[in-house]
């Protein structure tokens, strides 16, 4: 028995755990210039490794002549095709199931692909030695569109065409052409055609998802040393899913996998660009393989954009039928996919379009089919989610672009449209037509929520009266209200119907309390910025009752941390926040026992309460979560081993839903094409909220990222398959002068199947931004008979819709 | 590879001499041969500011000189804007208005930064967005970038009154 002299909410608060807005630990390093990025990592010898790339979109290499290159001072090595044959490295595997070349073998299938790999003492030498290697090219035809790569008869990937001409499957089925990957189904084609031929009205519309990218400021790049003693490779680099990369590095190289150490240091964003296995990667094991020194290989931007990770690429055909009063009965969607060169599309293993199957939306649609097909282009390979859960940005985009084309067709308000066709609260856990079970949700109330902050109806008041200005020459102004009701798919996954290379889609974590009441506590996935080091000593603080500030997370190496599936599509909160919160439970029943011990009662005779266990009915009897750390390890407690240590492996159960209500008013100059933002209020619902603070920074990035997408970013080809967006001169990121203030909102709707009831956020601000944004572009139009256009919705291309609709005069 | 040149500077108050080649890049110098890493690249075209500099007196991106070209120059660095012991309150304003995630664009922005206050003390938000446009975030987006500025000049020029 003791004082205690602090009050309830002062020891709540001195936890700093879940809920409170807690200033960042990583930000001592990072604004001290003290962070540690794979291109900060120096070794003793190292020498750096970088790609002769091809200038060809499509072309047979008939030689590569490295004899001159080898002649450059400071170059070691050239390593090309016929070099890493011997070893079977040629070639790898993909996380979809097909195989990329890693350096040409005797052709290349997009501009920037790598041909040979120059070892050299430094970057200067090394591009010294890219001059000077001689490669011939036999120009092919290019394919840049995908339907006209499937009636073509030129063959992209011979290696997928049997020897007599027929075609042997793909990972994912028969395929229906040499220039075709997969056909992808899911919901009722029958039921779907049904319901559509017998609906009152059918709105159709085609859309095309640009292709783009997500091009983090820190580019990819990995440092490998070999230490031959040791037979231990130790690989630095850009890794989102360091333990994955692992298995996949001692798949391919024959190394075993303990003696394999992956480390991801700092990360400067990823956002889907670092969750591949780049060619980059395998060039820099190699090289360090044969030279015996370490190699670091860093992308150039240029690189970058053009060779690793693009993102959409979708070609979405819809059709949407509803009852005359607007009430959805079905809907059918077709995508034509464009995976460029070879399929590495960063999905789980069953999901070869991601879950675009989550394209019902937020929308009680009785009736729906899904059918994707996968295409080969001469274009960079990738296809990853950028920013978002796989494919979910592609989904959300196309349900909230049909939903405006319905209420166009139907002459109704998109807001009062979605308001009657929003799956309601009391139909939870609701289960889609395209498979899923929704887990919670709460639409109506964000819906109306949001709808009265920025009160919608004015809103629509002042821009009837805009248009009368506009037609009455008053003003050369439109304005437009950009909806968007959102709910993603995060958290993969249960292991049940998730994995990538077989691998299950857990999450884990491991803690040690130490004597004195600190604590270290490492995970299986990796930040990139999200502030993981923060929330996750957070969650922790919470379920075991000891300061946030006593807690120190670790993540990224693999040699201490548990297994885990990486940082991507959300997860990290729904399943490694998942894990921590389970571990942290067992910290506590552990420690209940040790308490109930020392304070000689029966183990259910002591409740926990935020930092202690105290007797039932005697509140004055307590051992602090501190005082029973260091009892674990000086005292024999009968039935118990000494210490307190805990390690989860979370499956979850179910995906987690979060949604989202968004709406953005834009004013748009029709001379100019000029699109400026005036308001956007975003109302979030992650479920239980972790960290406000951050919660908020995480939507304004992905606001921004989704702003980006919209009005501007694009990796176009011509029709030579030449990128014409290789550089930050042509690709656009938005600087500060571009990005308006955002509003933040909330509401929480927990959920029912995570420890914790959080569902993560990183990716929702993409996810439904860049419809928001789209829509507002589009309905300024709305008054003058537009329904559709494509984005990006640059100056251009809004300048060319005023036109085409005839506003210029 | 042609002659190499006798290049002296001045980082971060410690005197620097060597002989490099005259097409190094002042960012790798920097980088690769003094180890001050802080300042980073994060493009080819001189578009993003993650390698922002300060040379005698403006804000500079070390991208886009040749180390050759900043002979005899006084160069500070985020390493040379605050440290552990004396943190420069746009240091301390962008911890606590959560003006960095990553983490990548940050030596760079509070470079820029400190260059901004030092031209005008007292910016509108306006002037923040302009003045630091040269630099790129793609995590932040900026919103809360602005707020630390605005917030690490009040707090200078609350320091500045009171010491006046
Ligand atoms: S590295 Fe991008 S501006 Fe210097
Ligand atoms: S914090 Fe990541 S780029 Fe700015």
């Amino acid at each position: 028995m003791k004082d205690d002299v602090t009050s309830r909410e002062e020891r709540v608060e001195n936890l700093k755990g879940m809920g409170c807005s807690r200033k960042r630990v990583e930000d001592a390093r990072f604004t001290q210039g003290k962070g540690n990025y794979v291109d900060d990592v120096k070794l003793d010898g190292m020498l750096f490794g970088d790609f002769v790339r091809s200038p060809y979109a499509h072309a047979r290499i008939t030689s590569i002549d490295t004899a001159a290159a080898l002649k450059v001072p400071g170059v070691l090595a050239v390593l090309t095709a016929a070099d890493l044959e011997p070893l079977g490295l040629h070639w790898m595997p993909t996380l979809a199931g097909d195989k990329q070349m890693v350096l040409a073998d005797g052709k290349v299938l997009f501009q920037g692909q790598e041909v040979a790999f120059v070892v050299a003492e430094d970057r200067y030498a090394a591009a010294d030695g890219i001059e000077a290697v001689d490669v011939v090219y036999e120009e092919l035809p290019v394919l840049v569109n995908p339907f006209e790569a499937l009636n073509s008869d030129v063959v992209l990937r011979e290696d997928l065409v049997a020897e007599d001409g027929s075609l042997p499957d793909g990972a994912h089925g028969p395929r229906k052409h040499h220039n075709h990957i997969f056909t992808w189904e899911a919901g009722d084609k029958a039921p779907t055609e049904e319901v559509i031929a017998n609906a009152d009205i059918v709105a159709e519309e085609e859309m095309y998802y640009h292709r783009t990218h997500p091009c983090p400021l820190e580019t990819c790049g990995s440092v490998a040393s070999m230490d031959k003693v040791n037979g231990k490779l130790t690989l630095w680099g850009t890794f989102q899913a360091p333990h994955a990369i692992r298995t996949i590095v001692s798949l391919i190289s024959g190394l075993e996998e303990h003696n394999i150490r992956v480390i991801s240091p700092d990360i400067g964003g990823g956002f889907g660009n670092k969750v591949g296995a780049y060619p980059g990667y395998v060039c820099s094991v190699v090289a360090s393989i044969v030279t015996g020194k370490p190699v670091k290989w860093i992308e150039d931007r240029m690189d970058n954009l053009m060779t690793t990770a693009f993102a959409r690429d979708y070609w979405m055909k819809g059709r949407i039928s509803a009852t005359k009063e607007g009430k959805i009965t079905g809907l059918h969607c077709h995508v034509t996919a464009d995976h460029g060169g070879f399929d590495a599309c960063a999905d789980p293993t069953k999901f070869p379009a991601g879950f675009m199957n989550i394209c019902t939306g937020s929308y009680d649609i009785p009736t729906a089919f899904l059918e994707v097909d996968g295409v080969y282009t001469n274009k960079a390979p990738g296809g990853v989610s950028y920013r978002c859960s796989f494919r979910v940005t592609e989904a959300v985009y196309f349900i909230e672009r049909m939903i405006e084309v319905l209420a166009i067709k139907l002459n109704m308000d998109a807001a009062e449209l979605r308001r009657i066709n929003f799956i309601r609260k009391d139909q939870f856990p609701y289960t889609a037509a395209l498979g899923w079970e929704y887990d919670s949700g709460d639409y109506h109330t964000a819906w109306d929520k949001a709808l009265k902050t920025v009160d919608y109806d004015g809103l629509r008041a002042e821009q009837a009266q805009r248009v009368e200005d506009f037609k009455a020459g008053k003003t050369r102004k439109l304005m437009g209200i950009g909806l968007s009701f959102f709910t993603e798919i995060v958290g993969a996954g249960p292991v049940k119907n998730c994995d990538i290379l077989g691998l299950g889609m857990f999450d884990s974590c491991e803690i040690r309390i130490h004597p004195t009441g600190s604590a270290i506590a490492r995970l299986g996935t990796i930040s990139q910025g999200q502030g993981h080091a923060t929330t996750f000593a957070q969650i922790l603080a919470s379920e075991i009752g000891l300061p946030a500030d006593s807690i120190t997370i670790e993540e990224g190496d693999t040699d201490t941390a548990p297994y885990g599936l990486g940082t991507y599509g959300s997860r990290s909160t729904p399943v490694a926040g998942a894990a921590t919160a389970m571990a942290g439970r067992k910290i506590r029943a552990k420690a209940q026992m040790i308490a109930a011990y020392l304070l000689e009662v029966h183990d259910d005779d002591v409740t926990f309460d935020v930092d202690r266990f105290v007797v039932k009915g005697a509140p004055e009897r307590f051992k602090t979560m501190k005082e029973i750390a260091f009892a674990a390890y000086n005292q024999a407690i009968p039935g118990l081993e000494p210490g307190l240590e805990a390690v989860s492996y979370y499956d979850p159960p179910n995906m987690t839903y979060p949604f989202g209500a968004y709406v953005c008013v834009m004013d748009i100059d029709v001379d100019t094409g000029v699109p400026e933002i005036r308001r956007f209020y975003a109302l979030d619902d992650c479920g239980t909220r972790i960290n406000p603070m951050i919660i908020e920074g995480q939507v304004h990035g992905g606001l921004t990222e989704a702003l980006a997408v919209a009005l501007g970013q694009e990796i176009a080809y011509d029709d030579m398959g030449n990128c014409k967006t290789g550089t930050l001169m042509d690709f656009f990121l938005p600087t500060a002068w571009e990005v308006p203030n955002y509003e933040t909102d909330y509401t929480v709707t927990p959920s029912p199947h995570h420890p914790i009831g959080a569902k993560g956020v990183g990716e929702s601000p993409h996810v439904g931004g860049v419809p928001c944004f789209s829509n507002a572009v589009q309905d300024a139009f709305r008054a003058f008979g537009n329904t559709h256009t494509n984005m990006p919705h640059d100056h251009w291309r809004i300048w060319k819709t005023a036109n085409e609709l005839g506003l210029h005069g | 590879m042609s002659k190499k040149m006798h290049i002296k500077l001045n980082v971060n108050g410690k005197d620097e001499e060597f002989l490099a080649e005259p097409r190094e890049l002042l960012i790798y110098t920097l980088r690769e041969r003094l180890n001050i890493t802080g300042p980073h690249i994060g493009c080819d075209t001189s578009h993003c500011g993650a390698c922002t500099v300060t040379i005698n007196g403006k804000s500079v991106k070390s991208c886009t000189m040749f180390a050759a070209q900043a002979d005899g120059a006084e160069i500070t660095t985020i390493e040379g804007i605050g440290g552990a012991d004396e943190l420069h309150p746009l240091q301390t304003a962008f911890k606590e208005h959560h003006g960095l995630q990553c983490g990548f664009c940050t030596p760079g922005m509070i470079t820029r930064a400190t260059k901004l206050l030092e031209e005008n003390p007292d910016p509108t938000e306006e002037e923040i967005r302009f003045g630091m446009a040269g630099n790129i975030c793609r995590c932040t987006g900026y919103q809360n970038i602005v707020k630390s500025i605005r917030a690490a000049a009040a707090e200078m020029n609350a320091a500045k009154e009171a010491a006046e």
